[in-house]
C-alpha cells in the first residue's frame, strides 16, 4: 500500500519495492530509493525537528546536501547512533530507525520552545553579552545549562564498531559533480584515454536533471541520458565513477579529499564493508561542476514546516513521486519556481497561487502556468506564513504595502534565485568575482589547475552548460596529456534556463521590521539579527558572521550566506562586493572523524616497538611502561610484591649480587670512515682522536647554543669505526643532527652514519657478580681487569654468537653491556639469566635502573636537563675538551649568560626527614616565610626512595647550587613545606671503587 | 598535501616524506669560536621570516634522506624551485615575471 502523498505514476522509483522505517517510534512505509525525507513527506510528515536556539518546529527545506533543518538521529544499534544526519541525504533502507532531535518531551510539544517567546533575550550576540558576568558563573552555571539546552542530537557512548577505509588515487582529470555539466566534462576527458575520476554526492547521477522535467539530450529525457552516459563511463577502463561521494576539501596542488558513503544506505552492511571510504586524490586537472543551490525567500515565519525550496518540491515529485502538499502556494522572485508549480499542477496538485515579487515578468513558463489556470500575482509579497507545526496559510500584500489577504495552503514553495556553488573553487584559493548584473559571486581568478563549468560558473541554460563543460573536459584532458577524443558533444534538444532573482529580506521583513524572517535556519538567525549586528558596530561580514553565527552551522550557510551578506550590505549602505564574502572552508559537508582516522585507531594508532626479550619479560610477569614507541619492562614483581617492594628488592640485589637489564632501546649509531674521529671531535665536546681502539668514553653532544642535546657512551672499535650510543628517546634526532652537519656543514669529511639501534640487542649485566655471570659464555675475550678495564669494548663471541662486549656501568657497579645481533637477543638473555640464577642475580626494569643511576648522580638527558642546561651546569665540565678549537656548541658555551654567575646547577638534595620522597618538578625556595609569590630558585629533577641508602634521594637544579653545599632549602607543597639539605650528587660509593668491586 | 621535488631523487614526492629544516644559506663560520657575540647572535638566532619568497632547507627524510634547499612562497605556500645543498642561492627564479 502506498503512502498518502505518493503519486502513482510519478517519479522514477519502483513503487512496488517498499521499505518500512520508523521515525520517533512511529512506523511508516517508504520505497527503495527514497531518502528519509522523501519517505516522510510521502507519509505527509513535514515536522521533523526543532530549531537550535528557539526550538521552533522545522520541516524539510531542501532535497540535498544543503539541508539546514531536517537533522535527525539515525540509530542502528547501541553503538551506532549517528546524530545530525540530514534526512535529505540519508537513503532509506528497510528497518531504518530515526529520531528527531533537540526537543523535550516530544517533537510536537517542546518545553524549550519558550525560547521562541522569550526571543528578545536571545537576539544577536546573545551569548557574548549575556554570559559575560560574573566570570565565575560561566563554568558552574552558564556553560552546563547552555550545553544541556543546545545539544543537537546525542553522541554515541560506545566505541564506533565500524571500520573506515582509505585510498590514495591519481588521475589526469578529476570531475567534481555528476550533473549534466560533470557528465559532459567526464565524457570529453574519458574519450581521450586519460585517467578520469567522476564523483557525485548523490546516490544517482544527474544533478538537477533529477527534477528538470523538460530537459532532453541526445533525443532522450535528460535523466535517462545521464544514466546511459554513466553506464558508458563505468564501462571504460580509464574511468572511475564514484557515487555517494562528496568532495569535501580542495587542498594544494590539486589534492582533493573525497568521502564515499559505502554502507550507510544498506539494511545489513555486514562486517566486510567499510562504513565510509576516504579518497585522497591527486589530479592533473580538476573540473568543478558543483551546480548551484536555490535560495529561500526571507519573510516572516518562513521556517514553518511545509515551507520549502521550489526545486526541492520538484525533486520530490519528479524523482521520488511525492507531492509535498495538496494545496500549494508558490512565492518567487525568478522563473524557476514556475516550473515546480507547473509540474505539480500537472500531477494533480492544486496550486493556490503563485506570488511573484517581480512587476511584469514574461516568458514561456509564465505563459504555461497561466494556460494551466494557475492564479499568478505579480508585484506582490508573502509577508507571513500561518500555522505552527505545519504551514496553514500565506498572507499576501502588494510589495509596497497595502491591504493583504490570507490564502490557505499546506505548503509554500519558494525561490529567491540560485547561488553558484563556488565552495570548492574558493577552497582551492581561487578568488571569486561579483557579477553585478546577475547579483552573484562566480569564479574569478584561478589559483590552481582547475576550471569551473555550468551553474557553479554562473553559466545559465542546459545547452550552454553542456557546451562549456564538454569543451572544458576535453581541454583539461589534452593539457594533462590526453590524445584527441573521438566522441561527439552531447546535443541538447531542450533544457531550462533561469537566473536572476533577489538577495536579502523580502518586503515585510526589511529595514525597520522585527518579524522572524529566517536567513540561517540551522542557527536561527533572522534578518533583524543581521541588521542589529550592523547597528552594534559589526561592519565586516566576518564580524557579522561571528556575532550572529550566520552561516556558522554545519550547513556552512549554503542557503543563507548571500542573503545575510545582502542584508548587511543594505544596512551598511555599501555595495555587496565591498562588504565581502566570508571564507569558504573545508569540509563542504560534515565529515566523520572515522573517515579521517581510517584504520589508525586502537593498536594501529601508533607503532609499538618491542625488544627481543619482551616475550621473556612478559612471561616473568614484568610490568611494562611506554617510553616513546617502546614497551620497556618497568619492574618484575614477585608474588605479593607491589611496585615499591619489587623495586627495593631489585635495587638491593643488583648492588649485592647482580642484575640483568634489557638496554636494547638505547639509540645506536655507527660512525665509520677515514674521518670518523674528526667528525666525532666536531659533534661531541670530548676529544676523540686519541681514544684508543677498544676503549670507551662518555660523550656529550651540544647544540650550537651550548646546551646539552644528548649523551651516551661511545666505543672505538677500530681507528675508523665508532659505536655510538644515544638516549632512548634521542636516537632519531641525534641521527638527524649528525646527518645535518655531515651533509651541509662538514661535507668534506669522509664519514658514513648508520642507525644500528634495531640491529643489536643490549643486555646490561651489572653488579659484583657481573663478570662471573658472563665469563662462562664468552669466547675469545680476556675479561680480566688488566685485559679489559672499565670503559673498554671487545669483539668476540658469547653463547656462540658474535658480540660487541662493553665494560661500562650505569649503576656504579662492575658492569657490562652485552651487544648481540637482535635475532639472538632472547637466546643470549636466557643463557645469561641461567648463569645469573646460579649467583642469585635479579632481572630488573627501568624503575630500578633509574634509582641506581640516581644513587650515583648519573644524569638522564631530558629529565635532569631540559634544553637550557650546559655541561658545567650539570657538573660535567670534565667532559668538555679544553684544548679543542671547534665542536658544535663551542661558541655557544661562551655566551655571556652561559658563563654568568648564579646559573642553575645540578646538585643532590636530602630531605631532613629521610622518609619523605620529594615530588619531581617541585619548586625550591630559599626562604619559606617570604610573601607569595615566592622567588623560586630551582626545582627537583629526579627523586626516589633509595633502599640502598635507607632514605630518599633527589637531584635538583638550583641557582648557584654548588656554592650552597650544606645549606638548608625549602620545598613548599600543598600540605606543608619540606626542608632539604643541598648535597653532592653521589649518594653511593663516592670514590667509585665498586666499578671494580 | 604539497608535492615537493627532491633534487636528488629528481621527482616530486608527497610532503609527508619531507621535513623542514629552517632557513637556508646560513653558513656556520669556519672559526666559530672567534665570533663576536653580535655575529654569533646573527648566525644562530636571527632569521628573516619573510612574507613572500623564502630560501629554506628541507630534508627528504623518509626518502633518500638528503638535505637540500628550496625556494618557497610563504603566502601561497608554493614551491618555486628546489636545488642541491651547496649550490649557490639562485639569483633568477623561474616564473618570477608572472
Ligand atoms: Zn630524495
Amino acid at each position: 500500500m502506498n503512502a498518502m502523498f505518493r503519486i502513482s505514476g510519478a517519479g522514477r522509483l519502483s513503487q512496488a519495492k517498499t521499505a518500512s522505517f520508523s521515525f520517533d517510534d512511529k512506523s511508516y512505509v517508504g520505497i527503495e530509493g527514497d531518502t528519509l525525507a522523501s519517505g516522510l513527506l510521502a507519509n505527509g510528515v513535514h515536522l521533523v525537528g526543532r530549531s537550535f536556539k528557539y526550538h521552533r518546529p522545522r520541516g524539510v527545506l531542501s532535497a540535498g546536501a544543503e539541508e539546514p533543518n531536517a537533522l535527525v538521529q539515525i540509530v542502528r544499534d547501541d553503538a551506532r547512533k549517528t546524530p545530525n544526519v540530514r534526512a535529505t541525504v540519508q537513503e532509506l533502507y528497510d528497518g531504518l530507525t530515526a529520531h528527531s532531535q533537540n526537543r523535550w518531551p516530544s517533537l510536537s510539544f517542546d518545553v524549550g520552545a519558550v525560547n521562541d517567546i522569550a526571543s528578545p533575550l536571545f537576539s544577536a550576540g546573545f551569548y557574548y553579552k549575556t554570559f559575560m558576568w560574573p566570570k565565575s558563573a560561566w563554568k558552574s552555571l552558564y556553560e552546563p545549562k547552555i550545553r544541556a539546552a543546545a545539544g543537537l542530537g546525542v553522541s554515541p557512548d560506545k566505541p564506533d564498531p565500524d571500520h573506515y577505509a582509505s585510498r590514495y588515487a591519481h588521475c589526469e582529470v578529476l570531475v567534481l559533480g555528476g550533473g549534466a555539466a560533470g557528465i559532459a566534462a567526464a565524457l570529453a576527458a574519458a574519450e581521450t584515454g586519460v585517467r578520469v575520476i567522476l564523483a557525485d554526492e548523490q546516490a544517482e547521477f544527474g544533478g538537477s536533471l533529477r527534477f528538470e522535467s523538460g530537459a532532453r539530450i541526445d533525443g532522450q529525457d535528460g535523466y535517462a541520458w545521464a544514466q546511459a552516459a554513466i553506464a558508458r563511463l563505468k564501462a571504460m577502463d580509464n574511468v572511475r565513477v564514484l557515487s555517494r561521494t562528496t568532495a569535501f576539501g580542495y587542498y594544494a596542488q590539486n589534492f582533493v579529499g573525497l568521502v564515499e558513503r559505502v554502507s550507510d544506505h544498506l539494511k545489513n552492511p555486514g562486517h566486510d564493508l567499510a562504513r565510509e571510504r576516504l579518497w585522497q586524490v591527486r589530479a592533473g586537472r580538476v573540473v568543478i561542476a558543483t551546480g548551484a543551490i536555490e535560495r529561500h525567500m526571507v519573510f516572516a515565519n518562513n521556517d514553518r514546516p511545509g515551507v520549502m525550496l521550489a526545486s526541492a518540491a520538484r525533486t520530490y515529485l519528479n524523482h521520488y513521486g511525492v507531492a509535498v502538499g495538496r494545496n500549494v502556494g508558490v512565492y518567487t522572485a525568478n522563473d524557476s519556481a514556475y516550473a515546480a508549480a507547473i509540474d505539480l499542477k500537472k500531477a494533480g496538485v492544486n496550486i493556490a497561487a503563485i506570488i511573484d515579487l517581480r512587476d511584469n515578468p514574461a516568458g514561456p513558463v509564465i505563459d504555461e502556468a497561466r494556460a494551466l489556470g494557475i492564479e499568478i500575482n505579480f508585484g506582490r509579497a508573502v509577508v507571513s506564513a500561518g500555522g505552527k507545526l505545519r504551514v496553514s496559510s500565506m498572507t499576501v500584500q502588494p510589495k509596497h504595502g497595502g491591504g493583504g489577504r490570507t490564502i490557505p495552503v499546506d505548503a509554500i514553495l519558494m525561490s529567491a534565485g540560485w547561488t553558484p556553488s563556488v565552495h570548492l573553487f574558493s577552497q582551492s584559493r581561487g578568488k571569486v568575482a561579483f557579477n553585478d548584473e546577475t547579483k552573484r559571486f562566480v569564479p574569478g581568478t584561478y589559483a590552481q589547475d582547475c576550471v569551473s563549468v555550468g551553474a557553479c560558473n554562473g553559466t545559465d541554460g542546459l545547452d550552454a552548460t553542456v557546451d562549456e563543460a564538454y569543451a572544458a573536459g576535453a581541454k583539461a584532458a589534452k593539457e594533462a596529456g590526453g590524445k584527441a577524443g573521438k566522441g561527439a558533444r552531447p546535443k541538447v534538444d531542450a533544457g531550462e534556463s533561469w537566473s536572476r532573482g533577489m538577495l536579502g529580506a523580502a518586503p515585510g521583513a526589511g529595514q525597520g521590521t522585527t518579524v522572524k524572517a529566517f536567513v540561517d535556519f540551522q542557527n536561527d538567525v533572522t534578518a533583524k539579527d543581521i541588521r542589529q549586528a550592523v547597528h552594534e558596530g559589526m561592519h565586516s561580514i566576518e564580524h557579522v558572521k561571528r556575532f550572529t553565527t550566520n552561516g556558522m552551522a554545519t550547513d556552512q550557510g549554503k542557503t543563507s550566506n548571500m542573503h545575510g551578506l545582502a542584508i548587511a550590505a543594505e544596512e551598511l549602505g555599501k555595495p555587496i562586493p565591498q562588504v565581502g564574502l566570508t571564507t569558504f572552508r573545508a569540509p563542504y559537508t560534515p565529515v566523520t572523524f572515522g573517515s579521517i582516522v581510517g584504520h589508525a585507531r586502537g593498536a594501529l594508532f601508533d607503532p609499538t616497538r618491542r625488544t627481543a626479550t619482551h616475550g621473556w619479560a612478559a612471561s616473568q610477569g614484568a610490568v611494562f611502561e611506554d617510553v616513546g614507541h617502546w614497551k620497556r619492562a618497568w619492574y618484575f614483581p614477585k608474588a605479593g610484591e607491589d611496585m615499591h617492594a619489587a623495586v627495593n628488592r631489585e635495587c638491593v640485589t643488583v648492588r649485592k649480587v647482580g642484575g640483568l637489564f634489557d638496554a636494547s632501546t638505547l639509540g645506536k649509531i655507527e660512525v665509520v670512515g677515514p674521518d670518523a674521529a674528526r667528525f666525532m671531535e666536531l659533534l661531541y665536546t670530548n676529544p676523540w682522536e686519541k681514544l684508543e681502539t677498544g676503549r670507551c668514553r662518555y660523550g656529550i653532544m651540544l647544540r650550537e647554543d651550548g646546551f646539552i642535546y644528548d649523551d651516551g657512551v661511545v666505543g672505538r672499535l677500530a681507528p675508523d669505526r665508532f659505536h655510538v650510543t644515544t638516549t632512548t628517546g634521542g636516537a632519531p634526532r641525534v641521527m638527524n643532527h649528525m646527518e645535518d652537519y655531515l651533509q651541509t656543514e662538514f661535507p668534506h669529511l669522509n664519514v658514513w652514519l648508520t642507525s644500528i639501534t634495531e640491529q643489536w640487542a643490549v643486555i646490561a649485566v651489572q653488579g659484583p657478580s657481573a663478570r662471573k655471570i658472563i665469563e662462562p659464555l664468552v669466547e675469545g675475550i680476556d675479561m680480566s681487569d688488566e685485559a679489559m678495564p672499565h670503559m673498554s669494548v671487545r669483539e668476540g663471541k658469547i653463547y656462540g654468537v658474535p658480540t660487541r662486549l662493553f665494560r661500562m656501568s650505569f649503576t656504579g657497579e662492575r658492569g657490562f653491556e652485552v651487544n648481540v645481533p637482535a635475532d639472538y637477543g632472547e637466546a643470549v638473555w636466557e643463557a645469561l639469566w641461567a648463569e645469573g640464577q646460579k649467583h642469585g642475580a635479579t632481572a630488573y626494569g627501568t624503575e630500578t635502573m633509574h634509582v641506581l643511576r640516581a644513587e650515583k648522580g648519573y644524569i638522564i638527558v631530558g629529565q635532569d636537563t631540559d634544553g637550557t642546561v650546559t655541561p658545567n651546569d650539570a657538573g660535567l665540565d670534565w667532559a668538555v675538551g679544553k684544548k679543542k678549537t671547534d665542536f658544535v656548541g663551542i661558541r655557544g658555551l661562551t655566551r655571556p649568560d652561559l658563563v654568568a654567575k648564579g646559573r642553575k646547577q645540578l646538585v643532590g638534595l636530602k630531605t631532613k626527614d629521610p622518609k619523605i620522597v620529594l615530588e619531581e618538578g617541585a619548586q625550591i625556595v630559599a626562604d619559606p616565610k617570604q610573601p607569595i609569590p615566592m622567588k623560586m630558585i630551582g626545582h627537583v629533577t629526579s627523586s626516589y626512595w633509595s633502599e640502598n641508602c635507607g632514605r630518599s634521594i633527589a637531584l635538583a637544579l638550583v641557582a648557584g647550587g654548588r656554592d650552597r653545599m650544606g645549606e638548608t632549602l625549602y620545598v613548599p607543597m600543598p600540605n606543608g613545606t619540606i626542608e632539604v639539605e643541598v648535597t653532592g650528587m653521589v649518594f653511593v660509593d663516592e670514590k667509585g671503587e665498586r666499578l671494580n668491586g | 598535501m604539497l608535492l615537493i621535488r627532491c633534487p636528488y631523487c629528481e621527482e616530486e614526492r608527497p610532503e609527508l616524506e619531507f621535513r623542514n629544516a629552517g632557513e637556508a644559506h646560513i653558513a656556520r663560520p669556519t672559526n666559530i669560536a672567534a665570533e663576536s657575540d653580535d655575529d654569533f647572535e646573527k648566525f644562530f638566532f636571527i632569521r628573516a621570516n619573510p612574507k613572500g619568497v623564502i630560501y629554506e632547507r628541507w630534508r627528504h627524510i623518509h626518502g633518500c634522506a638528503r638535505f637540500f634547499n628550496a625556494v618557497r612562497d610563504t603566502v601561497t605556500d608554493k614551491f618555486v624551485m628546489t636545488y642541491k645543498a651547496g649550490e649557490p642561492k639562485p639569483t633568477k627564479l623561474p616564473g618570477a615575471a608572472k
